[in-house]
């Protein structure tokens, strides 16, 4: 099943950085008329050296090959109608089309970049049976899935909801707090430490540079200029999709890996198949998620977060110092967004919208638990965590996400404070 | 380096057909953000709208163009209703979300494997799509421009587009001197007030999201008619907030605010980029590569519309006082 949902994944990754070059903003001018595409295993590892031609109407042939990322290019004299087949030859062992029919096909070129789409299978990995499963196992299988998965939407999530509850901020670039603690996480792991030693570092890093120093660069100057929520929140929409395109910019539009742990063979612990680097993160989730809350619950900056999150006009008069409340969130906010971005990336891999991509699924698990309700979020996050994995047994699984977002708009319909949330006026 | 020939690119750029198609939008997130304060999110949604009827009437049913122009209006006055009302009575952050979140699900769906007969799945519908508009072009079939590198299909569909978009104009113009206008402008500056004046302060939201939605779904007419292809992942959340971004740089609640947005962000988005991709032709700059371009236009423009929304909410022609942020 595992390696099902990860087959859907690694679609889903050949195809969403289609929109990187050819989306909307791209003009096509004659000059640069090329058939491009990046070639992805579904576990994510780019497959290289995967012959690429496209022959014309005229009958000139041009071909080229995939890079050390996955990626090719090939130049085309003009536009036109083309046959693009890919010589199955040159695949690697064990990665297979998922459609006889992609070896071969004629598209019409107009001129600028034309992106083909791929879908590859992978076979012969070693470990998991996946086939001949029975319902009961599947049930069994996917409830743990989304237990694992919920724990990484509950790291994203609480900040995202400590930041709201204590600032009224709907942060739409917390996303991209994830991906930045991924890529550091990825920086430091390719300069040579070991992901064990760099993703630590990388945490404590992104809590006070992206946490700490963002809210003292951006957001605190924002609340002294008495700048209004919806104007900040579209601020945070400029700041997001900065940030989405820096990360571009340095690391490329291609899926990465750690060095460490990438493909780690799978375990099966009776009806449940996982990978031990899994089971050791959500151990660690766990251990994270259940800090924050005995820190929320017991210490005196933690009770201060809760009398702010209530009613911040009433805590700065019995003297909480609103602003170092808002800082100490913002760091354990962007330390637990950069924990969260790091467990997708040793699980998945390191992308640069990895962030865009679950930000709706954080805020379906914020909304569901209730907007600004502390323990709201992780509630949140488990049922949608859980429920995405559940429905793949109705729907498909590239559809996982559409049952989330269906749910969020099913919840604002009948009990809009959320789970948790206090019964107020929210229309 | 060549400054006439960047300078032509970027002016065809500044008017050209994806300029219009996110004009379109744009003049329809004025009418539901700029003078009825909805923060629509999902405007792609409307846009996509409008694109997928044309694609789906022409390839998938073979049926005709003029048809699907009336399905896409339809279809997407029916997704206004959907979106709207369960959502319009929510607050503003609310709905920002669940707009936005409605505009993913329909993408994730018409993107799907299971849809693939009728959307085209990935890849979506790619073909002779405008071809009854085309057949239309009055230009003879040799022309050339003196100047500007609009091909004649091209230059047809930018004719049309731009005397809709002006058309379109006209009707907003009209629209928000009429008593319509005034109540979603006071739902815009207190909605309890206008409640309290008996107005049905719903139906006027709806209304709102339904005219603003239609005339975003011509952008996806045009779309579909001048690329013949339409494909979902162009759909992106990020197109809307492209959309604000052009709305409110040229000056939200203003009846030329998204023409001049629109033509304006065009023209530095082009601009810049030909200027910096002429640069590392030429050898100017060593440090990027040619593909670098694209990340630092969108980097650049993520910043823009940071500082804009900081420094000059209003725009570039906008009214301070007339702007629906934090009327509530």
């Amino acid at each position: 099943m595992l390696r099902r949902v990860r087959l859907a994944l690694g679609v889903l990754l050949l195809t969403s950085v289609a929109f990187l070059v050819s989306g909307g903003l791209s003009p096509a001018t004659a000059a640069d008329t090329t058939i491009t595409g990046t070639l992805t295993s579904p576990s994510g590892i780019a497959v290289t050296g995967v012959v690429i031609t496209a022959t014309g109407a005229d009958g000139v042939s041009v071909s080229g090959t995939s890079d050390e990322k996955g990626v090719f290019v090939i130049p085309l004299p003009a536009g036109g109608s083309y046959t693009v087949e890919l010589d199955v030859t040159t695949l690697p062992e064990g990665i297979t089309l998922n459609n006889e029919a992609d070896a071969s096909r004629s598209l019409l070129v107009l001129g600028g970049e034309k992106r083909i789409i791929i879908g590859l299978s992978e076979g012969g990995e070693s470990g998991i049976v996946t086939e001949s499963s029975g319902t009961a196992e599947r049930v069994v299988q996917l409830f743990l899935d989304g237990i694992l998965y919920g724990l990484v939407i509950a790291l994203g999530a609480v900040g995202l909801n400590l930041v709201f509850g204590t600032t009224g901020l709907t942060n739409f670039s917390h996303g991209e707090l994830l991906s930045l603690g991924a890529f550091t996480a990825l920086t430091f792991n390719t300069a040579g430490l070991n992901i064990i030693i760099a993703a630590p570092i990388a945490i404590v890093f992104a809590a006070f540079v992206y946490g700490w120093g963002q809210n003292r660069i951006l957001w605190r100057p924002l609340r002294r200029r008495k700048t209004g929520l919806i104007a900040a929140m579209i601020v945070s929409i400029g700041l997001a999709i900065f940030l989405r395109y820096t990360l571009v910019l340095f690391f490329g539009g291609a899926p990465e890996s750690y060095k460490q742990f990438a493909g780690q063979p799978g375990i099966a612990l009776g009806p449940f198949n996982t990978t031990p680097k899994a089971l050791i993160l959500g151990a660690l989730a766990i251990l994270a998620l259940a800090a924050t809350v005995v820190w929320l619950q017991r210490s005196r900056i933690g009770k201060a977060t809760r009398a702010v999150s209530d009613n911040p006009a009433l805590a700065s008069a019995t003297g909480i110092d609103v602003e170092r409340v808002i800082s100490v969130v913002w760091i354990i906010g962007a330390g637990l967004a950069a924990f969260a971005g790091i467990y997708l990336g040793l699980t998945q891999n390191t992308v640069w919208n990895m962030g865009q991509r679950i930000l709706l699924v954080l805020f379906a698990a914020v909304i569901l638990g209730g907007l600004g309700t502390i323990y709201g979020a992780i509630v949140g996050a488990m049922v949608v965590g859980i429920f995405i994995q559940m429905t793949t047994l109705v729907i498909p699984t590239e559809m996982k996400t559409v049952g989330a977002l269906f749910l969020m708009i099913l919840i604002l319909l009948v009990r809009p404070q959320g789970l948790l949330g206090r019964k107020e006026r929210v229309g | 380096m060549d400054f006439g020939q960047i300078f032509t690119l970027t002016i065809t750029q500044a008017f050209g057909v994806t300029a219009l198609i996110y004009l379109f939008a744009a003049i329809g997130l004025n009418i539901q953000f700029g003078y009825t304060g909805l923060l629509n999110f999902g405007q792609v949604a409307f846009v996509a709208a409008g694109a997928y009827s044309v694609g789906v009437i022409v390839l998938t049913f073979d049926l005709s163009l003029w048809l699907s122009i009336v399905v896409a209006l339809i279809t997407s006055t029916i997704l206004a209703l959907l979106l709207g009302i369960p959502t319009l009575r929510l607050r503003a952050d609310y709905l920002a979300i669940v707009t936005i979140a409605a505009s993913e699900l329909l993408r994730l769906l018409v993107r799907s494997i299971a849809f693939k007969d009728v959307f085209g799945g990935a890849q979506g519908l790619n073909g002779k799509l405008g071809q009854e508009f085309h057949d239309l072009n009055p230009l003879p079939a040799d022309f050339t421009l003196p100047v500007l590198s609009w091909s004649r299909q091209d230059l047809w569909v930018v004719i049309v587009g731009w005397s809709l978009a002006l058309l379109f104009t006209l009707f907003v113009w009209g629209l928000v001197r009429s008593p319509w206008g005034r109540v979603v402008k006071g739902i815009r500056e207190d909605e309890d007030a206008v409640v309290s004046l008996g107005k049905n302060v719903f139906v006027y939201k709806l209304q709102a999201l339904v005219i603003g939605g239609g005339i975003a779904a011509f952008g996806g007419i045009l779309w579909a008619v001048a690329k013949q292809s339409v494909q979902p992942d162009t759909f992106q959340p990020d197109f809307t907030f492209f959309v604000f971004t052009i709305l409110l740089l040229g000056g939200a609640a203003r009846v030329f605010g998204p023409i001049a947005g629109t033509v304006i962000f065009w023209f530095l988005l082009a601009g810049f980029g030909e200027v910096l991709s002429s640069l590392i032709n030429n050898g100017y700059i060593d440090f990027l590569t040619a593909t670098d371009v694209g990340s630092i236009r969108f980097m650049l423009m993520g910043l823009g519309l940071m500082l804009l929304m900081i420094f000059r909410p209003q725009g570039i022609f906008g009214d301070r006082r007339e702007l629906a942020l934090d009327a509530r």
